[in-house]
């Protein structure tokens, strides 16, 4: 039976009508909410590329159910800022122009930006240890640990 | 002042379009003959400038660029190349990429050409335009036409710039209507030329600059599109159900078992099984939940580890000598020593980051495809065969998807989505799940390298042979052309079309005596195999080179050679010397006969420096891997890649140095971690533990990019070619660290442990 749920998405309430509360939260955010930012990469939690920000808690929404988010705010990629307000690692991506395909950004980004919070001022093994468990094809990785160091340098 | 006969020329106002019959324009009058069509829309014809480019009312230059950018710059690249010889703004250059309807059948990715090939004629078409409208601007001014200079988009007469006009005061919105000549070919050899002179080097200002990719900025900002989010009304959402064993096709499929699933459909044709549901995740639910009974099938595979031993032994299906001179046989006769090395590449999967993602909204009236595929305008082919509908009722509209290396998964689920939206009358997408990109995407496939020298009394190497064996790259076509390319195709009843395709790699090294070739082997199995192969990027780079230049450093140590001067004196190119020699000097490599004899040999960690070189196409390259090997654990581990590059012109050089850094890196997990592995039944490499892919800690910290310049020559490609020379330049280091000559890829920790404790 299908069941209402409200999310709290980039700072929006958004109700949502769920007739599987098992749905991993990727999929009511990008078919339910049309959130295109957080993509399908493994469903397993092993990539990354679903990566959005529950509580500021990067977090694998193919692999959480909807009905475990309760009153989480969850920031997706597109809330981390935008081109007239864009966050400080946006900035330092684009000068480092990090990815080449990009569908892996999401898990990326939103690990390297919850990093800069908790630890504005990282070293470079750091920001190498946060990043162990994402994957790019592209061969980004280096590309990646530049550009938080540069954000963090600018911050 | 110049007179001309105005009177030649017809303007064509109602239809916005004009005539232009200037004398130096007469050698492309061909109007007579009927113009030759795009089988993709007859409306584009090749031999029409305005099939590349056009100009509206504000200025705004439209580029038609009928292949695609995986992400690595092309956009931004080929567009400053038109910019530069349009002279027009950078900013007002905008590349229509792909689109079937839009643009001609330019090819693919298909060895990084984009800049070499597609980028040279859409030049050649701006420089076309550039003079057609510096002509008409004499006219419309009543100035020579050698008096008139170009900037941003102006034309103005020199020292005078109140006589100005505008290229879209000139066209804008109109077309141009001029022949270029073209050279009969669709696809990677299409190519056009004109009367046009195109710049000379040394007057660039937009080439030779590193302008920003637009695509990364919207990626950034969580805007860019791929063909997964593309979401039409009342569209389907699709998985495809994949046996468990190869080869076995649903006998019987119980609806009944998803009948609890809201909306959940079965689609099943011939071989081709599918479900399908309004809502995602109930697709994702009757894909699991689906009871199904498959035909038995024991296709018996060699595995994994037996497979380059079945290599060794299968029936010979081609072999095709590339190169020979002398006589091998005589050579090896003459020879008072012959040495032989046999070197082992594995099966790799695309393992794209994203699996294959593609919406089709077939109806009676013409098919629309949301794609990412490399080869679009072959997908929009291959589409109309499946389906068997006309070709320019296919439109394909190409878009930025995920990392397109090779003919990965892509395609396949393109052509899925055309049959089944066919199927239902409505629009569907079809993701499909990582085990299925992983199990049953096409495959770069295993081979084994055999090699082997004589050395003259002298020490010099008179005879040389390689002979690289494996499974053919073409078991389906490198794009989707046919059905009989697609797994759709071949479920539905498309009979395969195999090819023994095979290629080696390009060197200047030469011997007296020398015979280069290959020899493919059959496929495991004939038709809708997990194990069908064709192109992954490089498709000839990593496993060839891996042995031939690993033998290379074991000639070297043969003639009591540095491996650097070893090059040297057998490669005859000067590009290619070049290049040796700078990554030497950058390295500052150190000269010895490999191994190393000054390490503690009870020390666990050793470091070494190996060497590779390759010439691809016009681009040459040498790359230095420095390695720490860990003795007791068999880790190594990539410490600095050291590369110099020569690609002859440079378009963009932040762009090149991003992709030939990606590629180093993407290459090193192709070397150290990647091999899909698999049983009698099928791939056993299904998530990304199965298959082990790159992560950060065996990332090389650092690479250093030694760019040539040689802005004299035509720019070559760069996406891929780097990438070869990993496999050769870790393992010769090895084997400076240790002596010991690793024979085998991938470098695990286990693999190289075993091979030390030997």
């Amino acid at each position: 039976m299908a069941q209402k749920m409200t999310l709290n998405v980039n700072g929006h309430r958004q109700t949502i009508s769920v007739d599987d509360p098992n749905m991993p939260l990727l999929y009511a955010l990008r078919d339910d909410l049309g959130l295109n930012n957080p993509r399908f990469g493994c469903g397993l939690g092993q990539c990354g590329a679903c990566t959005v920000h529950i509580d500021g808690v990067p977090t694998r929404s193919c692999s959480l159910p909807v009905s475990a988010v309760g009153r989480g705010k969850i920031t997706t990629l597109h809330g981390l800022g935008n081109r007239q307000k864009p966050h400080p690692l946006q900035t330092a991506w684009i000068e480092e122009q990090v990815n080449q395909c990009g569908y892996c950004i999401n898990g990326w980004m939103m690990e390297g930006a919850a990093l800069l919070k908790r630890n504005p001022k990282p070293t470079e093994s750091q920001v190498r240890e946060t990043f162990s468990d994402l994957i790019c094809r592209c061969g980004s990785h280096n590309a990646a640990v530049r550009a938080v160091l540069r954000a963090a340098k600018q911050a | 002042m110049e007179t001309r006969d105005l009177s030649r020329r017809t303007f064509l106002s109602s239809t916005g379009a004009f005539v232009i019959g200037l004398a130096s324009h007469d050698v492309y009058a061909q109007a007579a003959k009927p113009s030759p069509l795009s089988p993709n829309n007859p409306k584009l014809s090749a031999d029409q400038l305005d099939a590349y480019l056009s100009i509206d009312k504000n200025g705004r230059v439209d580029v038609f660029y009928g292949a695609i950018d995986g992400g690595q710059g092309l956009e931004t690249s080929i567009a400053q190349m038109v910019a530069e010889q349009l002279d027009v703004p950078l900013s007002s250059v905008r590349m229509i990429m792909g689109d079937t309807r839009r643009t001609l059948n330019m090819g693919g990715a298909s060895g990084a050409q984009g800049v070499s090939r597609r980028g040279i004629s859409l030049m050649k078409a701006a420089a076309l335009a550039r003079q057609i409208l510096v002509e008409e601007a004499a006219i419309k001014l009543r100035v020579n036409s050698t008096d008139l200079i170009v900037h941003d988009g102006v034309i103005s007469q020199r020292n005078n710039s109140v006589k100005r006009i505008t290229y879209a005061q000139i066209i804008g919105g109109k077309s141009f209507q001029t022949n270029v000549r073209w050279n009969g070919q669709w696809g990677n050899p299409h190519d056009i030329t004109t009367d046009a002179p195109l710049k000379n080097y040394k007057e660039y200002k937009i080439i030779g600059q590193s302008p920003k990719r637009p695509d990364l900025a919207k990626k950034v900002f969580g805007e860019q599109d791929f063909p997964g989010d593309v979401r039409l009304p009342g569209m389907l959402h699709a998985r495809m159900i994949r046996p468990p064993v190869a080869g076995a096709v649903p006998v019987n499929v119980d609806e009944q078992s998803i009948q609890h699933i809201a909306g959940a459909r079965i689609v099943h044709i011939k071989d081709f099984l599918a479900v399908v549901a309004p809502r995602e995740w109930n697709a994702i639910r009757a894909l699991r939940d689906l009871k199904i009974e498959w035909s038995q099938s024991e296709p018996n595979f060699p595995t994994h580890k037996e497979v380059h031993a079945h290599i060794r032994k299968a029936k010979v299906t081609q072999r095709t000598i590339e190169r020979e001179n002398g006589k091998l046989e005589e050579g090896l006769a003459k020879a008072t020593r012959v040495i032989s090395g046999e070197y082992e590449y594995p099966t790799h999967s695309h393992a794209s980051m994203g699996p294959g993602c593609a919406v089709a909204d077939v109806r009676a009236d013409g098919a629309t495809i949301y794609t990412s595929t490399q080869k679009p305008h072959y997908a929009a082919d291959g589409i109309a065969d499946i389906l068997n509908i006309p070709r320019e009722s296919v439109h394909v509209i190409w878009m930025f998807g995920t990392g397109s290396y090779g003919r990965n998964d892509q395609g396949d689920a393109t052509a899925d989505a055309a049959v089944l939206s066919k199927a239902l009358g409505k629009p569907v997408r079809v993701q499909w799940m990582r085990e299925e990109s992983l199990g049953w995407d096409p495959k770069g496939t295993a081979s084994v390298n055999f090699c082997q020298a004589g050395i003259d009394e002298k020490g010099d190497i008179i005879a040389y042979e390689l002979i690289s064996r494996g499974f053919s790259r073409e078991n389906v076509a490198t794009n989707e052309g046919r059905a009989s390319a697609t797994l759709a195709g071949q479920l539905l009843g498309a009979k395969l079309e195999p090819k023994n395709t095979f290629n080696i790699p390009f060197a200047s090294y030469t011997f007296a005596h020398n015979r280069v070739g290959w020899e493919t082997v059959g496929p495991l199995m004939e038709r809708a195999s997990p194990l069908r192969s064709t192109h992954l990027r490089d498709p000839y780079g990593p496993p060839i080179l891996f042995g031939s230049e690993c033998f290379m450093d074991e000639l070297a140590v043969a003639v009591n050679m540095d491996p650097v001067d070893f090059r040297l004196r057998y490669l005859t190119h000067p590009r290619d010397k070049e290049a040796v020699r700078l990554a030497a000097e950058k390295a500052g490599w150190q000269k010895r006969v490999s191994p190393r004899r000054d390490l503690d040999s009870s020390s666990d960690i050793v470091e070494g420096r190996g060497i590779a070189y390759r010439r691809h196409f016009d681009t040459f390259i040498a790359l230095i891997a420095e390695v720490r090997v860990h003795r007791k654990t068999g880790v190594v581990e990539p410490t600095h890649l050291i590369c110099a590059h020569d690609v002859g012109l440079i378009i963009n050089p932040e762009t090149l140095r991003h992709v030939i850094e990606r590629q180093l890196v993407y290459g090193t997990g192709r070397t150290t971690v990647e091999e899909l592995t698999w049983d009698r039944n099928m791939v056993t490499s299904l998530d990304w533990d199965s298959y082990p892919v790159l992560h950060m800690q065996h990332v090389p910290p650092r690479i250093t990019i030694h760019l040539m310049e040689r802005p004299e020559a035509a720019p070559s490609g760069a996406a891929e070619m780097a990438l070869g020379l990993v496999p050769a330049a870790m393992g010769n280091a090895v084997f400076d660290a240790t002596g010991v000559r690793l024979r085998k890829i991938p470098f695990t920790p286990d693999y190289v442990k075993a091979t030390l404790a030997v």
